[in-house]
């Protein structure tokens, strides 16, 4: 007997088809719905913030990898480079840059006459807002080097100013120019009738990718190159010693550690460590490395060191989780036949472990490439890293830039060219974390090994 | 180079150690390997680990003991008339060192003679001409004592580093003596070399103690040494952050606080714009995400994390701050003067941690039991009030580790304050102005001058020390929660 009673607390039964939805069914179904709308908004912000600072990076960035350059035949006239005419080649040495700019800028102006451009500015010195200042330098060491060319007709690849760079890029508007010292309309319609005539033109390139950095007022001739160089040699230090010492680590805490106030102490510090904010190794870098045991400042030696050290937990915990997933069996199996556990672990496990720990290491290797805190405090910002290094003791010792570092530091410039270059390097690093990840995943994917 | 010299000697001498090891427990087999108790090769390599250990852990200690005892002995020759006003010990001790890398290296170069370098009656101003001759670098003039000085620092490296080689040799060779010695079919080699592993794998796990005690000794002292020049009290309660670069001390006034509220203040703005993002992310792809959206949203968001800062912090200065200004600025609702601000930095620093809160979140609601959504669903509740009322509620503590951890992030984080909050610090409401951090402020009191004696280069350390506790503190409390809630349903 069930004596199910009505509800007479006021709720009225449902009248009415149970196919209709009652309000209060209505209002849940909503709720539910914009719950989930929630939800879908929510992934959809994030990414298209993924997205919008993608086609930031991509729309700002990929100019750099393009530049501004003038075709020019100049007169290397011999009376001006080699007086005494007898080709001596510290005689010619003598003649500095300031010696061979009015040749150039004669040049140019032939140039603007030759295309017929109706232009008020017929000085050949006016013509020195149009091209960069690096030109001379780049006719001086081809005259040196070949001596014979003085007195001939010589083609030259100037790179153009980064004004006229800019003009070219849409970053220099003449509505701007009232304010610009270094430009004004007289150049830019120079510069109009020399893009028709051939002149001017805007081509890849590979020095931006190559070249070394340049000072603060030759925007168009810096390159990111030789810090590219400078994160390279970090990255070997980084390697050779985390990878050692994390593996070593890991090993002796995953297979021999015994259970003891010591292990644990070593495990709280490992956890903690990867939480420390970077900055916080920087200041460890700077007080012990260059305080205390004098290192060289900015080298990239103490880089490595200072992001070894950061990427060390990263590389143990990765570790640790490669070889906690070989299966049991496979150490008993080795201990069963005869092996040591030193042979067990280094015969057996390790090579079954070694994708997982690769794919970690790399990781921990893409996380220090582009880390820049540290390196701010160890004096790799700051510094114009303008000459390549020869051999290892070089790159590791003598100062140099990282690739972060450079760009944090042509950010920092005034010049707004620079903040293309800044985005460029952008990309360039990008290109690089992105390659590095595309392997770890690969080999996870290629080795993994699931038991 | 001697040293990296006496590096290779040490190798040579170990790897003919190692063949001779194992050629001698071999013969004492008889050349049947079955009779020896290890492998032949752990023979050699208890030879080779018994030469390089003592050696290469001698050639480190005299490495670290020998500038220090040279110092000490050397210091004390100095007379007090030396040190200038204004200078220091320090200062005329590297001098001293100058001077003496000046005469190695002019004698090096054969332009003074080695009997000239070590004449101690030598004319002083001469020397210094021959030394600039030599293209060395020296300062103005060397006076006698100092000339003195270097001259003695000169013959106790070159004795210390003679001295060096020839223990490092003997006792090198003295080792292969006995650890060949020992090579018999019996010697217990494999445990000995295992233990000699084991060693070195404990003295690698180490370093992770020792980097942190490196980071609280580096932070300790400079901060103890910052506070004997500068008043803790004022350090903790000054409202002002105004440091003077030019005169030495005094003027300066180092509050932290005016730090702690820009601080407190982007990170609240971060997590502000990471938090719901992130959290209803993580809802949906938990809960109603179908495995394919699943996988393709989830790594996505994920790019997010591996992005390095400095772009965002790129993307601060030159995209959200412009941005802001031409909605914000005096064009438009004008409370916002410069690109530089709260605003700009908490915003770049939120589109970062929303993977970090996202995929924290989304475990941690993986972890409610499945049993309790479907006694949910059972009573009749939909999937939205399921999420609400049961896993919600359930996830809760977790969820708060997972923000509290995101916090200890946005307080830590650098390169998006450098570039994106100004440097004025300040303390105002409006978020549409530019304050400044800890860390931008370590950054910038420590970058350029290394000159480490003055109150405005040392608070670096102390705004360290400070950023290190905070963020330790946040982290051990974020994941003890994290961790009593994992066990509540394991």
């Amino acid at each position: 007997m069930t004596d199910a009673s009505l509800p007479t607390d006021g709720a009225k039964p449902q009248s009415g088809s149970l196919t209709t939805l009652d309000a209060r069914t209505k209002k849940r179904n909503a709720a539910e719905k914009r719950f989930r709308a929630y939800g879908v908004a929510a992934i959809a912000t994030g990414i298209t913030f993924l997205f919008v600072l993608l086609f930031a990076i991509l729309t700002s960035g990929l100019g750099a990898f393009q530049q501004t350059f003038l075709t020019v035949p100049v007169y290397l006239d011999e009376a001006k480079l080699d007086k005494k005419g007898n080709r001596n080649i510290d005689d010619i040495k003598k003649v500095s840059t300031f010696g061979y700019n009015p040749l150039i800028q004669k040049a140019v102006l032939a140039e603007v006459q030759k295309a017929g451009i109706e232009t008020p500015l017929t000085k050949s010195k006016e013509m020195k807002a149009l091209i960069s200042a690096s030109a001379a330098g780049q006719v001086r060491a081809a005259v040196i080097e070949n001596p014979a060319l003085i007195g001939q007709t010589v083609e030259f690849k100037f790179l153009a100013s980064s004004r006229v760079d800019g003009y070219l890029k849409d970053r220099v508007k003449r509505e701007h120019l009232a304010r610009d010292k270094n430009i004004d309309a007289e150049h830019l319609d120079i510069v109009d009738g020399l893009l028709e005539a051939g002149v001017v033109a805007k081509t890849f390139n590979p020095a931006f990718i190559f070249g070394a950095d340049a000072s603060e007022s030759r925007a168009e001739q810096a390159g990111i190159g030789v810090s590219m160089l400078g994160s390279l040699f970090m990255m070997f230090v980084v390697l050779f010693l985390a990878l050692p010492l994390g593996v070593a680590a890991s090993i002796y805490l995953e297979e021999f550690a015994p259970k003891n106030r010591l292990t644990d102490l070593i495990e709280v510090n490992i956890s903690n460590l990867a939480a420390v904010p970077s900055i916080v190794f920087g200041i460890l870098g700077l007080a012990v490395f260059i305080q205390f045991m004098h290192l060289p400042q900015s080298a990239p030696l103490v880089g490595g060191l200072v992001l070894t050290l950061m990427t060390l937990p990263t590389i143990i915990i990765s570790t640790r989780a490669s070889l906690k997933s070989v299966p049991p069996s496979i150490r008993d199996a080795a201990l069963g036949v005869g092996a040591s556990k030193m042979q067990s672990v280094f015969h057996h496990v390790l090579p079954l472990a070694a994708p997982g720990i690769l794919t970690g290491t790399i990781i921990g290797l893409a996380q220090a490439l582009g880390e820049t805190a540290p390196l701010l405090l160890i004096g790799m910002v700051g510094y114009i890293a303008s000459n390549a290094p020869d051999g290892i003791a070089s790159g590791l010792l003598d100062p140099n830039s990282a690739m972060p570092a450079q760009i944090y530091e042509w950010a920092k410039r005034a010049d707004p060219a620079y903040y293309e270059r800044a985005w460029g390097g952008i990309i360039i690093l990008l290109i690089f974390l992105i390659s590095m990840n595309t392997l770890a995943v690969i080999l996870r994917r290629r080795f993994e090994r699931r038991w | 180079m001697p040293v990296i010299w006496l590096c290779v000697i040490v190798l040579a001498i170990s790897i003919v150690g190692f063949v001779f090891g194992r050629q001698r427990a071999l013969s004492s087999a008889g050349g049947d390997a079955r009779a020896l108790h290890s492998l032949p090769n752990y023979y050699g390599w208890n030879v080779f680990m018994k030469v390089t250990a003592p050696a290469f852990g001698l050639i480190v200690v005299w490495l670290i003991a020998q500038p220090l005892v040279i110092q000490n002995s050397i210091a004390g020759m100095i007379p007090e008339s030396e040190i200038k006003e204004g200078s220091s010990i320090g200062l005329v001790m590297a001098e001293v060192r100058r001077t003496a890398e000046g005469l190695n290296n002019a004698v090096a170069a054969g332009v003074i003679s080695e009997e000239l370098s070590l004449d101690a009656g030598a004319d002083v101003e001469a020397l210094t001409a021959s030394l600039k001759e030599a293209g060395q670098v020296v300062t103005s003039a060397i006076t006698q004592p100092i000339l003195h000085a270097a001259q003695a620092y000169r013959t106790m490296t070159s004795t210390g580093s003679l001295i060096l080689a020839a223990l490092t040799l003997l006792l090198s060779l003295g080792a292969a003596g006995f650890a060949i010695r020992q090579a018999d079919k019996d010697y217990k080699a494999r445990n000995t070399v295992e233990q000699g592993i084991l060693a070195l794998l404990i003295a690698a796990a180490s370093v992770a103690i020792l980097t942190t005690i490196g980071i609280v000794l580096s932070l300790v002292f400079n901060t103890a040494e910052f506070f004997r020049l500068y008043p803790a009290a004022d350090f903790f309660t000054l409202l002002e952050w105004a440091p003077s670069f030019s005169g030495r001390g005094g003027a300066s006034k180092l509050g932290i606080l005016p730090l702690l509220w820009g601080t407190l203040y982007i990170s609240f703005i971060a997590l502000l714009v990471a938090v719901p993002i992130g959290l209803f992310a993580a809802i949906y792809l938990s809960e109603y995400a179908t495995p394919r959206v699943r996988g393709i949203a989830k790594p996505l968001l994920e790019i997010l994390a591996g992005i390095p800062t400095i772009v965002y912090g790129l993307f601060a200065l030159l995209t959200i701050g412009p941005l802001l200004v031409s909605v914000f600025g005096d064009d438009g609702a004008g409370w916002m003067s410069g690109g530089r601000a709260v605003m700009t930095a908490g915003i770049a620093m939120g589109i970062m941690l929303i993977p970090f809160v996202s995929s924290l979140s989304d475990d941690i609601i993986n972890a409610v039991p499945q049993a309790m959504r479907d006694g949910s669903y059972g009573l009749g509740a939909t999937q939205s009030e399921t999420i609400k009322q049961v896993i919600l509620p359930a996830a809760l503590p977790g969820i708060v580790g997972a923000i509290l951890l995101a916090a200890s992030r946005a307080i830590g984080e650098t390169m998006i304050v450098v570039m994106g909050a100004g440097a004025a610090a300040r303390l105002s409401l409006n978020p549409f102005e530019a304050m400044t951090t800890v860390t931008a402020k370590i950054v910038s009191q420590l970058t350029g001058d290394s000159d480490f004696a003055s109150p405005e280069a040392l608070v670096a350390f102390a705004l360290g020390i400070t950023l290190f506790v905070l963020t330790l503190a946040l982290n051990v409390f974020a994941l003890y929660i994290v961790r009593k809630y994992r066990e509540q349903y394991e």
